[in-house]
C-alpha cells in the first residue's frame, strides 16, 4: 500500500489548465503556515491521526494537489462509458431507480410467501431469499445435524414441493428473484426453474440472482459442503447453463458483504472480491466459455458499511479495477463485460443489540452510500437483526428508508453527484491502488483457491477483525451505545420461530417421500451420480432428479459421494 | 510456583459457519495469557465434551448466532454432567434474545455475553471464576 499522506506525485497533466497546477501548492502552503499553524497552535485537533472504519489514513484537506496525476478524461470519464467511475449508466438513477429487495426468509416455505407477497404489495420491487442453514448446507429438515436449525435463519426448502409453495401465486415472469444460496445453487436454482417451467415462465425472459459464490464461502461466511475443485465445477455448470438457457438471469453475485462482515477491511473487501471474480472468469474461460457471453451474466455484492466517503470510493474503484481487469487481462470486447453491476446490503454487523431504534439511522446512512456509489440493488437491514429476523413492523421501516433517499432526499436527480470531489477522486486512487496490490499478490500465490487453500485471506481479515476489535476495546472506535453514551432501553418484541416449523416440515418430507415415485427418484439419482464421475454438465441431471422430488439432501449426498466434503483447517 | 495457565475450548457448534465473535475470543483469551484451543466449525455437543474431556479444559466457551442456542445448550449440559465434567464452566456467546437467558443460566451456563460486550470483561469474568494456583 504506497504511503497516502505522501500525496500524489507532482506530475504535470497537459490536459489540466497549467496555472492551477503550478499556482495551488504555493497557495496551499501558504495557507498551511499563515491560517492552519495558528489554529493548530491555539487549540490542537480532536485526534493526532483520523482514521476511516478501516483504519486507512484521511488526511485534513484534500486540494487539487491530491489530484496532480489525474485526469478527468482517463481516470473518471463519463456515466455509461468505460472506466466507468461514475456509474455504468448514462442516466443512472435519473432513469431507473435501484431495485430495492429486500432479503426475507424464515419458518417455512408458506411463512416466507406470505413475507414476499406483503413486501411487494408495499412496493418492493424484487424478491431475495434467505433460506435456513440446513439448507445451505444441503441437508433436509429431518436430518439430525438439522436439530434446532430448521426455519431459524431462512426459509427451509428440502423439495421442489417447497419451492412450489414459497412462490405461489407469484409470477415468476414478472418479478426477478435473489437466492441467497451457494454450496447447494445448482439444485435450488433447479427448482426455481421447474416452478418457472409449471406456471408457464419462459426461461429466456426470467431474470433474477443465483449467489453461488462458493470462493467467498472458504474465505468467510464458511458454508461450504465439497472441496474447492468440484464445487468450482458446479458453478461454471451453472454459467454454461445460463448461457444457453437463461440469458437474463445472473448466474452468480460475486460477494465482498461476507467478507466485510467477518472483518475484513474495505480495501480487503473489494479487493478479495474482484479477484474471486477474476477466478470464476478464468475457470469460465478454461471451460472453453467465451468471455464475451458469460461474464455479462456475473453480477457483484457489496457491503454499505458505516465510513460513508470509503464506501463510496469503494463502489466507484470497484468498476475501474473491473474495466480493466475485463480489458487487459481477457481482452473483452462487449461492453457488458466490462461494466460491473452490484447490489448493495447494509452492514449487519454495525447493528447494535443495544439501543436498537439508532440501527435505522446507521441503515439510512449507509444506504445512501450505496446509492451515491451508483448500486443497481439495495438491500437495506431492519432495525432488530441484531437480535433476530425482523419482523414485519421492522423490515416495513427499513424498505421506507429506501423510498425515502430515492423519493425525497434529491440525491437521484443527478448522476454521480460527488464526481470531481478532490476527497473523493482520491481516496477512488486509493483504494484502487490497495486494492491492485491485494489481487497482485494472490496473483502471485497462484491465483485465489490457491490463495483460500494457503490460508492467505482468511488471515488477513481475521487480522483486521482483531485489530478494530482492539480499537473499540480502547474506545479508539465509537459505537454509540456500545462503547460510549451507553444507556438502559426495554427489549424489543422480535420475531420468534419455534420448533413446530421442524415438525411440520419433517411431516411433510414423510409425506412426499410416500407419494413420489420412489423408482423414479433412484433412477434420477443414479444418473447423476454417474455424471458426477464424467465431465458433463451437471445441471441437466440436477434439474431432472429435482423434477422427480428427489430431496435437496438426496442429491447433495448423491455429489458428495463422488466429490467429498471439504474440512478448513481452523486459523485464529 | 508460577501460576497455571487457563485452558479454555473455545467451541462453534450448530451448522453456522461464522466464526468471526469466535475467532476474536480466541485470540483475545490468548493475549491475556490463557491457553485456547479453537474446535473449528461444526462441531456437534458430543464432539465438544469429548474435546473438553481430552483438553481437560477449565473453560468452554460457546459461540452461537444462528438461535439454536436453546436446543444445543441443554444438550451440551447433560453430556458434560453424564461424563462428571460438572467443574467445567460454560460460556456463551452470541445473537441470544433476553427472553432465554434464565432457562440457558437454569441448564447451567454460567455466563452469556450478549453483542457488544468487551473481551476485557469476558477475561476479567474468567478470572475472577476461575482459580489460577494449582
Amino acid at each position: 500500500m504506497s504511503d497516502p499522506s505522501k500525496g500524489g506525485s507532482q506530475t504535470i497533466v497537459p490536459a489540466e489548465p497549467a496555472s492551477h497546477r503550478r499556482e495551488s501548492p504555493t497557495k496551499e502552503k501558504a495557507w498551511e503556515e499563515q491560517t492552519l499553524a495558528p489554529t493548530l497552535e491555539k487549540s490542537p485537533e480532536r485526534q493526532s491521526e483520523f482514521t476511516t472504519i478501516s483504519n486507512y489514513p484521511v488526511r485534513r484537506l484534500y486540494t487539487p494537489t491530491n489530484l496532480a496525476d489525474w485526469s478527468p478524461e482517463r481516470d473518471l470519464g463519463y456515466p455509461g462509458e468505460p472506466p466507468y467511475t461514475r456509474g455504468i449508466h448514462s442516466t443512472m438513477h435519473r432513469g431507473r431507480l435501484w431495485t430495492m429487495r429486500q432479503f426475507a426468509g424464515f419458518g417455512a416455505a408458506e411463512d416466507t410467501n406470505q413475507r414476499f407477497r406483503y413486501l411487494l404489495a408495499q412496493g418492493q420491487t424484487g424478491l431475495s431469499t434467505a433460506f435456513d442453514l440446513p439448507t445451505l448446507m444441503g441437508y433436509d429438515s429431518d436430518h439430525p445435524l438439522s436439530e434446532g436449525e430448521v426455519g431459524k435463519c431462512g426459509v427451509a426448502i428440502s423439495s421442489l414441493a417447497d419451492m412450489e409453495v414459497l412462490f405461489d401465486q407469484i409470477p415468476l415472469a414478472d418479478v426477478t428473484t435473489s437466492m441467497t444460496i451457494n454450496s447447494p445453487a445448482a439444485i435450488i436454482w433447479a427448482m426455481y426453474l421447474a416452478v418457472a417451467e409449471k406456471q408457464g415462465a419462459d426461461w429466456k425472459k426470467i431474470s433474477g440472482t443465483l449467489q453461488n459464490d462458493i470462493l467467498k464461502e472458504y474465505i468467510a461466511q464458511k458454508e461450504y459442503i465439497y472441496p474447492p475443485e468440484p464445487s468450482m465445477r458446479l458453478v461454471i455448470d451453472t454459467f454454461e447453463f445460463g448461457v444457453k438457457n437463461t440469458p437474463k438471469f445472473n448466474t452468480i453475485s460475486i460477494s465482498g458483504y461476507h467478507i466485510r462482515e467477518a472483518g475484513s477491511t474495505a480495501i480487503q473487501e473489494l479487493a478479495f472480491t474482484l479477484r474471486d471474480g477474476l477466478e470464476y472468469v478464468e475457470w469460465g474461460m478454461r471451460r472453453g466459455l467465451d468471455v464475451d457471453e458469460f461474464v455479462p451474466q456475473l453480477s457483484f455484492f457489496f457491503n454499505a458499511h458505516s465510513d460513508f466517503f470509503e464506501e463510496i470510493a469503494k463502489y466507484r474503484a470497484a468498476r475501474r479495477i473491473w474495466n480493466k481487469a475485463m480489458v487487459e487481462r481477457y481482452k473483452a470486447k462487449n461492453p457488458r463485460t466490462w461494466a460491473l453491476r452490484f447490489h448493495t446490503q447494509t452492514a449487519g454487523c454495525s447493528l447494535t443489540a443495544q439501543q436498537p431504534y439508532n440501527n435505522v439511522v446507521r441503515t439510512a446512512l449507509q444506504a445512501l452510500a450505496a446509492v451515491l456509489g451508483g448500486t443497481q440493488s439495495l438491500h437495506t437491514n431492519s432495525l432488530d437483526e441484531a437480535w433476530a429476523l425482523p419482523t414485519e413492523f421492522a423490515a416495513t421501516i427499513a424498505l421506507r428508508t429506501q423510498q425515502i433517499i430515492a423519493h425525497e432526499t434529491g440525491v437521484t436527480n443527478t448522476v454521480d453527484p460527488l464526481g470531481g470531489s478532490y476527497f473523493v477522486e482520491t481516496l477512488t486512487n486509493e483504494i484502487e491502488r490497495g486494492a491492485w496490490d491485494y489481487i497482485e499478490k494472490i496473483d502471485a500465490l497462484g491465483g485465489m483457491v490457491a490463495a483460500i487453500e494457503r490460508g492467505y485471506p482468511q488471515r488477513e481479515i481475521a487480522e483486521a477483525s482483531y485489530r478494530y476489535q482492539v480499537a473499540l476495546d480502547k474506545k479508539e472506535k465509537i459505537m454509540v451505545g456500545v462503547n460510549d453514551y451507553v444507556s438502559q432501553e426495554k427489549p424489543l418484541d422480535t420475531l420468534q420461530i419455534d420448533e413446530t416449523v421442524a415438525h411440520r416440515q419433517a411431516e411433510r418430507l414423510r409425506k412426499l417421500r410416500a407419494d413420489r415415485s420412489s423408482d423414479e427418484v433412484a433412477r434420477r439419482l443414479a444418473a447423476l451420480r454417474k455424471a458426477t464421475k464424467s465431465k458433463d454438465n451437471l445441471m441437466p441431471y440436477i434439474f431432472e432428479a429435482v423434477k422427480s422430488y428427489a430431496t435437496l439432501g438426496e442429491i447433495c449426498d448423491a455429489m458428495r459421494e463422488t466429490f467429498g466434503t471439504y474440512e478448513e483447517v481452523a486459523i485464529t | 510456583m508460577p501460576d497455571k495457565k487457563i485452558r479454555v475450548l473455545i467451541a462453534k457448534p450448530g451448522l453456522d459457519g461464522h466464526d468471526r465473535g469466535a475467532k476474536v475470543i480466541a485470540r483475545a483469551l490468548r493475549d491475556a495469557g490463557m491457553e485456547v484451543i479453537y474446535t473449528g466449525l461444526r462441531q456437534t455437543p458430543e464432539m465438544i465434551a469429548t474435546a473438553a474431556i481430552q483438553e481437560d479444559v477449565d473453560v468452554i466457551g460457546l459461540s452461537i448466532l444462528s438461535g439454536a442456542h436453546n436446543t444445543i445448550c441443554p444438550q451440551l449440559m447433560q453430556l458434560l454432567h453424564d461424563k462428571g465434567m460438572t467443574e467445567v464452566i460454560v460460556l456463551l456467546g452470541g445473537i441470544i434474545p433476553e427472553a432465554d437467558v434464565a432457562e440457558l443460566k437454569k441448564a447451567g451456563i454460567a455466563e452469556i455475553f450478549l453483542p457488544g460486550t468487551s473481551t476485557q470483561d469476558i477475561v476479567d469474568f474468567i478470572h475472577k471464576r476461575v482459580p489460577q494456583t494449582s
